[in-house]
């Protein structure tokens, strides 16, 4: 007999409504959020207003805004998790077992490790990305439009994906980067790998076409006079983020795709029989694993080595070793994946080899280090929050340079791996490295794109928040990886000593916790005022590159009139000289609005729900819908309207005050 | 209006050239994706699990005649782009229409080659060895069928567009498209069905 429960609904029934009391706080939770943005939107009647000037648009800077908006609250999902986690393994001790069964707080940390890579740091880099490139190489617009829309709306798919498997079904409980076999049919045979797997695949398609949209827009797109060795340094560190990005997802897409099948139509690349290597999906994964971290940092790199020169108030020192060292990050990153798992007994040869290759690739790291604290040097320094981001980096992240120099010695990393040293390594990088990154390219670009200065009494408050609680979260857990505490721990002896330790982990947490309520207090209070911070100048900082020499908020053109480039810092010396922007108006081309972007992402969540239930019909559907809908966007010819040269003039006359 | 006229124009080249750079970096991302699958099979392609290893599933003679056809589809399709190129719509469209028929043909070969291999129980689930085969020749076969869809596209706008320089764009990148699956079946019918042979 034919199953038409099946047919119609898949996979899905009731029971995939969570049971117990914390799944459902957190399911509530995740419904009650976009609820109540609805209910604000229809009550002040901004729904006409969102989606013609905000989901409709196809402007790369408020496609940046909607990236990092999304970021942060996939930042703060993730902290949640984070505090669920450490609140667990504070109490979870001898006799008593916390507050998490075993199975959610596997849930947790897989959810953790995705989403803050995934979704919060990525989503943050692409934001920026968006922001400010387009501006730093005095182009108009990105080489793509459409597409960046398109990739805005897939990586938006994913990570609603994520989210909903908090209220329908579950989610893997096989750790972030899901290896195998625990997240093969066999052995997870829910939902909760499908749901990784389709929110991972959606969102990295979202950022491989990112990635080459980008890339075109930086060689393609660049004003007049910018060769490559004038571009500001923050283009350079996106480039080579982005070139390992389109190197290195495609390995994503494969690999997540060999698990699919290996969990749907029953092949066996991973399994434990059938002739299956598990380990080759983790040197797959790996191989893009380990260039995922660096396409996280590279750009936060590019953000220091602005802001250094800027509140230094002088030239980057050593721009060239900068870009090769950016260039020598890029190569070598693929060559160090291996050192993930040491453990695998590859043999002595194979671990020297990656081992060397880890420690040589901290070179390039220490020449950027060196050349920002050569800029401060004898620089007249401008102690704002910005710099104040700039020196909790450098100081954090030399320790977590070490101890990750420590680890690249197989010996030590047989010990030491999986411990909750490792934990501490890769945290410090990434939050030190990565978040301080970016909350510093943040403020440092929001006046640029919305017209006033974020408060920075508040911001430096935040940076000792973060700062601080991220010492009393982290320090201990380099310790207590020494004293043998493995990642993804819930429960432990008394008799280890270890609660103490863990409860100071636990304070730390609280502490950045705090330090994201004064960040949102931070960015509300600065709105509410926003009259006082109001930026007139157009440059709020002393600037050096282009993006400072138009009037903030940047127009929709960016540019009324193209500059003209010679030197690295061509806005600084046009400062000193007293050179006025040229005149010289044109007519201005960009494009329309178009809902289709938002039409794919739609097309792609159902895809993905669908797949992840087994709902056929809908997979199928969705497929020729999508197909449907690409024709005819792809056949539309008029697609960009114009801005004649008169009206160019008199917009630009009025944002420079003029007139 | 004349002028806008020129300025239009300049537009539609400057993003000519920008979405084939654009394209070329695609491909790029489909070599590695390709590269995944080819590393894919050689770890696992001795993983045969007790069942049938290359030298036994292979009929090379066919595996010759696939290729033949593909081949010769590309060379159609370079004919439609030249056509195309030189303003001969109707050429253009009846080479289009030989690579569609010559892919079609490839694409119905490959799929009964399945087939049989699934009816006599060897299909993808019987070994790693097996999945890996399947997995990167079925992914070519994915791409043309692909292709297919997209020259069907590409006749469609011909035939209600004419050979605007929008359209030169798609068929520019449709035959990009077309070569790079030949180069990759070059590496699939060396890598997978020759060594698979001798060995």
């Amino acid at each position: 007999m034919i199953n038409f429960g099946f047919l119609l609904l898949g996979r899905l029934n009731l029971e995939a409504i969570p049971s117990d009391f914390v799944t459902r706080v957190g399911a509530i939770m995740v419904l009650l959020a976009p609820l109540s943005v609805a209910i604000f939107l229809t009550i002040t009647k901004r729904w006409k207003w969102l989606y013609k000037n905000w989901l409709t648009s196809l402007d790369p800077k408020k496609i940046g805004v909607m990236y990092i908006i999304l970021a942060t609250i996939m930042l703060i999902r993730g902290g949640i998790d984070a505090l669920m986690m450490r609140a667990n393994q504070a109490i979870s001790v001898g006799s008593s077992n916390g507050f998490l069964s075993a199975n959610h707080y596997q849930q947790v940390f897989s959810a953790h490790g995705t989403i803050m890579i995934f979704f919060a740091a990525m989503g943050l880099m692409f934001g920026i990305i968006n922001l400010a490139v387009p501006l730093q190489i005095g182009a108009r617009d990105v080489a793509f439009p459409f597409l960046n829309a398109v990739s805005f709306w897939l990586f938006s798919a994913g990570a609603i994906l994520v989210n909903l498997s908090l209220v329908i079904g579950v989610f893997s409980i096989a750790g972030w980067l899901a290896y195998p076999p625990l997240s093969e049919l066999k052995y997870s045979p829910g939902v909760g790998v499908d749901y990784w797997i389709w929110s991972l695949q959606i969102a990295g398609i979202g950022s491989l076409l990112s990635g080459i949209n980008f890339i075109v827009t930086i060689l393609k797109m660049r004003t007049k006079g910018m060769n490559l060795m004038k571009m500001p340094v923050f283009v350079w560190s996106v480039l080579g983020c982005l070139s390992l990005v389109i190197f290195a997802f495609p390995i994503l897409t494969a690999t997540l795709a060999l698990l699919t099948l290996d969990r749907n139509i029953g092949t066996h690349f991973f399994t434990a029989g059938g002739g299956g290597n598990a380990m080759m999906y983790v040197n797959l994964i790996w191989a893009w694993g380990h260039p995922e971290v660096y396409i996280l940092v590279l750009p936060a790199f590019g953000i220091f080595s602005e802001i250094v020169a800027t509140f230094s108030r002088k030239r980057l020192f050593g721009y060239t070793s900068m870009v090769v060292a950016i260039w020598a990050i890029v190569l070598l990153s693929f060559s160090v994946w291996l050192h993930h798992f040491f453990t695998m007994g590859a043999g002595a040869d194979v671990n020297a080899f990656f081992g060397i290759m880890t420690m040589i690739i901290a070179i390039p790291t220490g020449v950027k280090i060196f050349n920002w604290l050569f800029t401060m040097f004898r620089g007249r320094i401008w102690l704002s929050s910005q710099l104040y981001w700039f020196i909790g980096f450098v100081f954090l992240f030399t320790i977590g340079g070490v101890a990750g120099v420590i680890l690249a010695i197989p010996p030590a990393d047989f010990e030491l791996h999986n411990s909750l040293f490792l934990v501490a390594h890769f945290h410090t990088m990434i939050v030190s490295g990565v978040l301080f990154g970016y909350f510093a390219g943040i403020s440092y670009w929001f006046p640029k794109i919305f017209g006033f200065k974020l408060n920075d009494y508040l911001g430096k408050i935040a940076f000792w928040c973060w700062c601080i609680g991220f010492i009393l979260a982290f320090g201990p857990l380099y310790i207590l990886g020494f004293m043998g505490a493995t990642r993804r721990l819930n429960h432990y002896s008394a008799s280890l000593g270890w609660q103490p330790l863990f409860i100071v982990a636990g304070i730390g947490v609280l502490i950045i916790a705090l330090g994201v309520a004064v960040q949102i207090l931070q960015i509300g209070w600065s709105i509410i005022n926003r009259k006082i911070y109001q930026d007139k100048s157009g440059d709020p900082w002393d600037g050096r590159t282009l993006e400072w020499s138009i009037p903030s908020p940047a127009p929709k053109y960016n540019y009324a009139t193209i500059s003209v480039v010679d030197s690295i810092d061509q806005f600084y010396e046009d400062k000193k000289n007293k050179k006025k922007p040229s005149s010289n108006y044109e007519d201005i081309y960009l494009p329309k609005n178009t809902p289709f972007g938002l039409l794919i992402g739609l097309i792609a969540l159902t895809f993905g729900f669908a797949f992840v239930w087994q709902i056929w019909w809908l997979v199928i559907l969705s497929l020729i819908v999508l197909l449907i809908t690409l024709i005819i966007r792809l056949s539309n010819q008029d697609m960009e309207y114009l801005i004649p040269a008169e009206q160019v003039k008199k917009m630009d006359l009025k944002a420079r005050g003029i007139n | 209006m004349e002028e806008e006229n020129v300025l239009n124009q300049e537009l539609v080249i400057e993003r000519n050239d920008k979405s084939i750079l654009g394209f070329w970096i695609y491909i790029m991302t489909d070599c590695v994706l390709f590269a995944s699958l080819f590393a894919t099979y050689a770890v696992l392609h001795t993983n045969t699990f007790g069942g049938p290893s290359g030298k036994n599933i292979f009929d090379l003679n066919y595996v010759f005649i696939e290729t033949l056809v593909l081949l010769i589809s590309s060379f159609s399709c370079g004919m439609a782009t030249i056509a195309a190129f030189k303003n001969k719509k109707s050429m253009t469209i009846i080479f289009f229409g030989i690579t569609i028929l010559l892919g079609l043909t490839f694409l119905i070969m490959e799929l009964s080659e399945f087939h049989h291999l699934a009816l006599i129980g060897d299909s993808w689930t019987r070994s790693a060895f097996l999945s890996a085969y399947f997995t990167l020749v079925g992914t070519h076969g994915l791409h043309i069928s692909i292709g297919i869809i997209w020259m069907i596209i590409i006749i469609g706008l011909i035939l209600k567009k004419g050979l605007g320089p929008h359209n030169l764009r798609k068929i520019t990148m449709v035959s990009i498209f077309w070569h790079f699956l030949d180069v990759v079946w070059i590496f699939i019918f060396s890598i997978v069905y020759l060594m698979g042979v001798i060995k």
